[in-house]
């Protein structure tokens, strides 16, 4: 009872092994089955997760946008996605004439499949984890590699040429901030010592984003990035390019990406909620699993609703913009703090204090140099024209202004 | 007995994958298939207890030059079309020529005995955490490692200078 | 036990699959495709040795994971400026065939 209270997961999968056991099969097996269930397990809950993040993402989304949100299927819309799901499990495949059926197919598998594929390595308590890499950071990285590789092919699949054209666009955006991310991603992996994640969470006695506040800025930017939320939203844009490369897929496989994308947002919080803000850690989770469970699910909840509250109040980039900001101000930035975290680093690392203390004081000498190069930036471009336009109907008393012609 | 056939099987997804890519007709199949060969290769480090290099395997190869690949396929389509012979007309003398250095390459591993060993000790945990010191070390490997920055960052202003199309239409 | 003669046997084919198809492919980019195989079979090849003979009291065993970091270097500056070749290229003459690109020839 004290066991299955501390720790169910691993009581559960105690349970599993020994009934496995028992039917007297060869061990290797034993571990395969366990692992091919406790796999499938694994995605199948972080599958139906987004069912609940799809009605929270269009409730608080009304919310900020003062409006109410689905409220009519079920108290407080909560039936809302299933609906959503009937709607999308029941629309008619129309596979366009010409497509390259291989490569239109396997986009969105290889889409979906890439995001699930993070969950394995994150570790969720102190013994709850799907496997202990000890390259889990470069794990993540790869996996997203593959995500890029299945929005190529499902732009090039489609046979059309806007999809191809949104396909590479969507490309560019991805494969440009994977470099500030991995780049800003050293920082734990120096803190730590070790690129495992398991190692990294143990390893923060002191929160790294307390340690390192500019690295965790720039990753949740460049994640925000690669995973095409707004304000980086051009990728899918119905007004921009006609819903970018997913705009030949209908029913379930447009189902696919959607899910991805909500998933990947998750996945996000999750990530930065291990790497910067302790994962698992927190009074009482060393000894009883089930609550570093609960604080890490805590934490990623509070950075969600910072990802959702981006996403509904800014607007969007354009392409230029996007490629703009993260090639002249992410990538040197993150470079920058690297060596000069790598560097101080080095100098303070014997008492707990000094190194925050000091640490702190580098990030904000690097914050407010950036300030000044953005201010003088800023200051030396030339301002942009004004035209003051007529009003339709003067009011009585207000003098007709002519527009100002901008000077030759 | 198991990880033999796991072998076996790995083996041959990443020898016919390597197969078809340099015999199929379309270039985009080809590209595709190359991405499945690279990915057996992956595996195969994987299995070898190489578990850093099995990953950068996937982030170098698949997430980059693969996706690489697939741009120069795609920017390069109109003038083949995929018609036509797509193998030069003297296939046969390639393929002779390398099935002659195949045999005697299998023959030459198999006649020596010392090829026929098992797996040693496993690789330490900290031979990860060794290797990044050697590479910075200025008696080991510093300087290999700061030549192939140099190479990329050759590569890149290289390969940036020689695709930009100059304004107007000058070389 | 999976002997060390198998690996080896596999980077052999995968070498000699990629040399049939740079020698006999007419599209650039599908030769450097080949060529890409030939250098994923060296890289089978020193991973390989480095595994079976980590254990022989002469060898040192970061050498060849440095060699392996080499040849993945070398490999994306290749395909890299290779590509960026036959982009060019592409956009003067018009073709990727191999044999069509000849203004060179004697």
């Amino acid at each position: 009872m004290n066991s299955f209270l501390t720790d169910p997961i691993g009581f559960l999968i105690l349970w599993f092994y020994s009934v496995l056991r028992g039917w007297n099969l060869p061990e290797d097996l034993v571990v395969l089955i366990a692992f091919v269930v406790g796999a499938f397990t694994l995605a199948t809950l972080s599958l139906l997760l987004v069912v609940f993040l799809i009605w929270v993402e269009r409730k608080i989304g009304g919310r900020v946008q003062d409006r109410l949100g689905p409220n009519r299927v079920g108290p407080f819309g909560l039936i809302q996605p299933v609906a959503d799901m009937l709607k999308i499990f029941t629309k008619e495949f129309i596979t366009p004439d010409g497509a390259d059926k291989v490569a239109y197919n396997l986009g969105p598998i290889l889409a979906v499949g890439a995001v699930i594929m993070i969950w394995a390595v994150v570790p969720f308590g102190i013994t709850l984890y799907g496997s202990n890499l000890n390259v889990g950071i470069l794990y993540i990285i790869a996996v997203g590699g593959i995500g890029t590789l299945g929005i190529i092919m499902a732009g090039w699949g489609s046979n059309n040429k806007f999809a191809l054209l949104g396909a590479f666009r969507a490309v560019a955006q991805l494969l440009s901030y994977e470099v500030p991310m991995v780049v800003s991603l050293l920082i734990p992996v120096m803190f730590a010592g070790s690129m495992g994640l398991n190692e990294i969470v143990r390893a923060q006695t002191v929160p790294f984003i307390v340690l390192a506040p500019i690295a965790a800025l720039i990753f949740f930017i460049s994640s925000i990035a690669e995973n095409g939320r707004a304000p980086f939203d051009l990728l899918e844009a119905e007004s921009e390019i006609v819903a970018g490369f997913n705009v030949e897929y209908s029913g379930l496989k447009f189902g696919f990406f959607f899910v991805g994308d909500f998933l990947h947002a998750f996945t996000i919080a999750l990530l930065f909620s291990v790497l910067f803000l302790g994962g698992w850690n927190g009074p009482g989770a060393d000894s009883m699993p089930i609550l570093g469970f609960v604080y890490l699910m805590i934490k990623t909840s509070l950075m969600y609703f910072l990802g959702l509250l981006i996403r509904f109040t800014l607007p969007r980039f354009r392409i230029d913009q996007m490629l703009a900001l993260n090639w002249k101000l992410l990538v040197p930035l993150s470079l920058v703090t690297v060596s000069l975290t790598a560097i101080v680093d080095k100098l303070a690392m014997n008492n707990i204090w000094v190194r925050v203390i000091v640490l702190l004081l580098v990030n904000l000498i690097i914050w407010l140099s950036l300030q000044e190069i953005m201010e003088r930036v800023y200051r030396s471009r030339p301002p942009r024209r004004t035209v003051n336009y007529p009003r339709l109907k003067p009011e009585a008393d207000e003098p007709v202004v002519q527009p100002e012609t901008p000077a030759a | 007995m198991p990880m033999q056939i796991f072998f076996l099987i790995i083996a041959a997804v990443t020898l016919i994958s390597a197969a078809m890519v340099v015999t199929v007709r379309r270039m985009m199949h080809a590209a595709l298939w190359l991405v499945l060969s690279l990915f057996g290769v992956a595996v195969l480090f994987a299995m070898l207890e190489s578990s850093f290099y099995a990953v950068v395997q996937v982030i170098v190869y698949i997430g980059a030059i693969a996706i690489l690949v697939i741009f120069a396929v795609m920017l390069t389509r109109h003038m083949m079309d995929d018609t036509g012979r797509q193998i030069a007309k003297n296939w046969w003398a390639a393929l002779v020529a390398v099935v002659i250095a195949f045999g005697g390459m299998v023959v030459l591993v198999l006649s020596w005995s010392r090829f026929q060993v098992g797996p040693g000790t496993a690789p330490s945990e900290l031979l990860l955490l060794d290797f990044g010191k050697a590479l910075t070390a200025p008696n080991q490997f510093a300087i290999p490692f700061e030549v192939s920055s140099v190479l990329l960052l050759a590569a890149l202003i290289g390969s940036i200078f020689i695709a930009v199309e100059r304004k107007g239409g000058q070389k | 036990m999976i002997p060390l003669s198998w690996y080896v046997i596999v980077a052999v084919a995968m070498f000699c699959i990629g040399l049939f198809g740079a020698l006999t492919r007419k599209n650039a980019v599908a030769i450097l495709m080949s060529v890409e195989l030939m250098l994923n079979a060296v890289n089978i090849n020193l991973i390989a040795f480095w595994r079976y003979l980590y254990a022989d009291p002469a060898a040192d065993p970061t050498r060849a994971l440095a060699f392996v970091a080499i040849v993945f270097v070398a490999a994306a500056a290749e395909v890299a400026v290779g590509l960026a070749l036959i982009i060019s290229a592409y956009r003067q003459r018009n073709t990727v065939v191999a044999e069509e690109l000849d203004l060179m020839k004697g």
